[in-house]
């Protein structure tokens, strides 16, 4: 996975609640065995059916910081969601909540799913909106997103555990791994226990 | 120290906990189906990993599976990558193995989440996972069971654990008698209607109360099912006589000695009295009318005898725009009566309502009577081979291809739209399923969701219908 410390990045505003997973990435694009090539079908639909729509702007074209709204990624489950926008370019995306799932997904991915308060995101609504080219700064180890002129500062929380993944690009599978007597022990334990469950 | 239910399922799974509560949580059941799964299955070839414990797995095809052409074999899979996903699972059950599979085609094949009670796989006391959101169906069983997405379909497969955090007890109480004509679908769109679809985002939500306790596993799992579609990972419900008895004599469940004592142990996978919720909802079940959801996310739902809502009594902007864009998308006007809603097609199936009561239930509406002239299709895909089978000795797919339905083989079908199952553009449909979102079943396609005796009397009508009045 790949390491995130600092992205200074374009932003991208999608200003709507409740993005759902079905419209980061419609089925239709679902149909491979991989975990790349997602890119062709991110917001697919949005894309295809509204020539005004965000990603279909040139001045928005490499941005690597997505801005949206309230419960961002509710919905299904499929991990092609942070596939499809890491696969654009996406690093991180800005919103005051997501849903469980796709939070947790991006986190395996590499994607930084920053937390803001309504106010906060708002804020960077009008600013992105305001000057074209807007820019901002995500330090992940400082837990700050601010404007490239530091004149706008914001700290946000992490999950420790998750920030260390991310920070050292670290795969979990090994790390869970080094508690591998543990599990066993677990294991055996309920084995005899509750035999039924084996 | 009193427990909730989720307290008890946590409790009996943490294997190791970190201080910031990062808990390695020990995974007794994983189902694994097609699409989800071949880029963990290709990341364990990579890295040289192997399966945990193979005994844990229950695989079937079931997402993308077409439901007709069953007779051409695999040649009757016409899109070619639903095809090489299919294949792609296959081969992978050869190389890693698993408890049990049921490939495409095969009699017990069916949507995992029906299949996994259905064979008594999955069990009360459980975690459950699987790489798809509707995982919280298996919550019916007091199991812990949530969707992960597929580097945690990896992960499991490699260490038998997930990493993850505790959630928070949240707890719906609905008390009281159901009227005619309410469903298990009509309580779980009523509670999402109450809290939004963000309402239960980083809790377990235990369903309980008089109403909840009076539905059939069938009716537990359709509730527990949309929790997701309240926004939290996992629903479930304790366990008590009906729970029991489902399992008794299912192909997986323990048997004899194993099964009096699993029994004794089941019996306390329940909330405690005085256990302590950190956020509790109740709804009034005799307030709960029939649902219709008009717009694109499930807590865009109103009662069949309401009429569309008008956005511009919405005070919150946010939400005002969304309910614009919805509108639009949905072609629809505020103010009109749910039931003057013309629909093209109707499909009943999915994870959330295809089992056999839910078919018996369309049935008994549709005997004897004819799909209306402007509904295009009709169709039942069954949740499983075993129910249809089960259906056919009941000669309900007779009654269903009488009144003009189309009777499918089963699988997730026009529930999601990966198999040729789908809605065109600018098409209305009553589903039985679980979401509406934009291009769900088709793009540009418009869905309502609704209880499988809504479904089967909106196909007759040819229009939403009040069921409570339907003789």
């Amino acid at each position: 996975m790949e390491k995130f410390t600092v992205v200074n990045g374009l932003v991208a505003p999608l200003d709507r609640a409740n993005v759902d997973t079905d419209q980061i990435i419609p089925k239709q694009y679902l149909a491979s065995i991989k975990r790349t090539g997602f890119a062709e079908g991110l917001f697919g639909d949005w894309r295809k059916k509204d020539p005004n729509f965000v990603l279909n702007q040139p001045r928005f074209k490499d941005a690597t910081i997505l801005l949206s709204r309230r419960n961002f990624g509710c919905g299904s489950s499929r991990e092609h969601a942070p596939w499809a926008l890491v696969d654009w370019g996406f690093r991180c995306v800005i919103a005051p909540s997501y849903a469980d799932i796709f939070f947790t997904n991006s986190f395996n991915n590499g994607l930084l799913p920053v937390i803001l308060t309504e106010s906060e995101v708002d804020r960077l609504f009008h600013e992105c909106n305001a000057f074209p080219g807007f820019r901002l700064v995500v330090d992940l180890e400082q837990q700050t997103v601010s404007t490239t002129n530091q004149s706008l500062s914001m700290h946000f929380d992490i999950d420790p555990f998750r920030k260390y993944c991310l920070v050292n690009g670290l795969d979990e599978i090994g790390l869970t791994l080094r508690h591998a007597d543990k599990i066993r022990a677990f294991e055996a334990r309920r084995k005899t226990q509750l035999p039924w469950y084996f | 120290m009193p427990q909730t239910l989720y307290d008890k399922l946590w409790d009996s799974h943490v294997v190791h906990i970190e201080d910031d509560g990062t808990a390695l949580l020990y995974i007794d059941r994983h189902l694994v189906h097609e699409v989800t799964s071949a880029q963990a299955y290709e990341g364990l070839r990579v890295a040289g990993r192997k399966p945990w414990r193979v005994d844990s797995v229950v695989a079937t095809a079931d997402h993308n599976t077409p439901t007709t052409n069953w007779d051409e074999g695999l040649g009757g899979v016409k899109d070619s990558f639903a095809r090489l996903q299919i294949e792609t699972l296959d081969s992978n059950m050869k190389e890693f193995g698993a408890k049990v599979y049921f490939p495409y085609l095969d009699k017990r094949q069916g949507i995992v989440h029906v299949i996994g009670p259905e064979q008594g796989a999955t069990l009360p006391g459980m975690t459950v996972v699987c790489g798809d959101s509707h995982t919280s169906t298996h919550g019916a069983f007091a199991c812990l069971a949530h969707g992960i997405g597929t580097s945690e379909v990896e992960h499991v497969l490699a260490t038998q654990c997930l990493v993850t955090k505790k959630m928070k007890n949240m707890r719906v109480n609905v008390e009281g008698p159901l009227g005619r004509g309410v469903t298990a679908k009509d309580v779980v769109l009523a509670i999402i209607g109450k809290i939004g679809t963000a309402g239960g985002t980083g809790s377990a939500i235990e369903f309980a109360g008089s109403t909840i306790r009076s539905l059939s596993m069938e009716g537990r799992m359709t509730v527990c099912n949309m929790a997701i579609e309240a926004g939290a990972r996992a629903g479930m419900i304790g366990v008590d006589d009906s729970t029991i008895e489902y399992l008794r004599g299912r192909r997986f469940a323990p048997q004899g000695r194993e099964w009096d004592q699993a029994v004794v142990y089941w019996r306390t996978l329940k909330s405690d009295p005085d256990a302590k919720f950190d956020r509790e909802v109740t709804l009034d079940a005799r307030d709960i009318k029939p649902h219709v959801t008009w717009g694109t996310s499930p807590e865009m739902v109103v009662a069949v005898d309401d009429t569309v809502p008008d956005p511009d009594k919405e005070k919150d902007s946010l939400r005002r725009e969304g309910m614009e864009r919805a509108l639009q998308y949905m072609g629809l006007h505020p103010r009109t009566p749910i039931t003057n809603i013309r629909i093209d097609k109707v499909f009943i199936g999915s994870c959330t309502n295809s089992r056999i009561e839910d078919l018996r239930a369309a049935a008994s509406v549709v005997k004897g009577k004819r799909v209306a002239s402007n509904v295009k299709l009709a169709m039942v895909v069954p949740g499983s081979g075993m129910v249809k089978e089960q259906a056919e000795k009941e000669g309900l797919d007779r009654v269903f291809r009488e009144a003009g339905f189309e009777w499918r083989e089963p699988g997730c079908s026009m529930c999601l739209g990966m198999n040729p199952d789908r809605l065109d553009a600018g098409e209305r449909c009553a589903s039985t399923s679980n979401r509406n979102f934009e291009g769900r079943q088709g793009v540009g396609g418009r869905t309502h969701l609704v209880s499988p005796a809504m479904a089967a009397a909106a196909a007759i009508a040819g229009h939403f219908v009040d069921i409570r009045r339907w003789s």
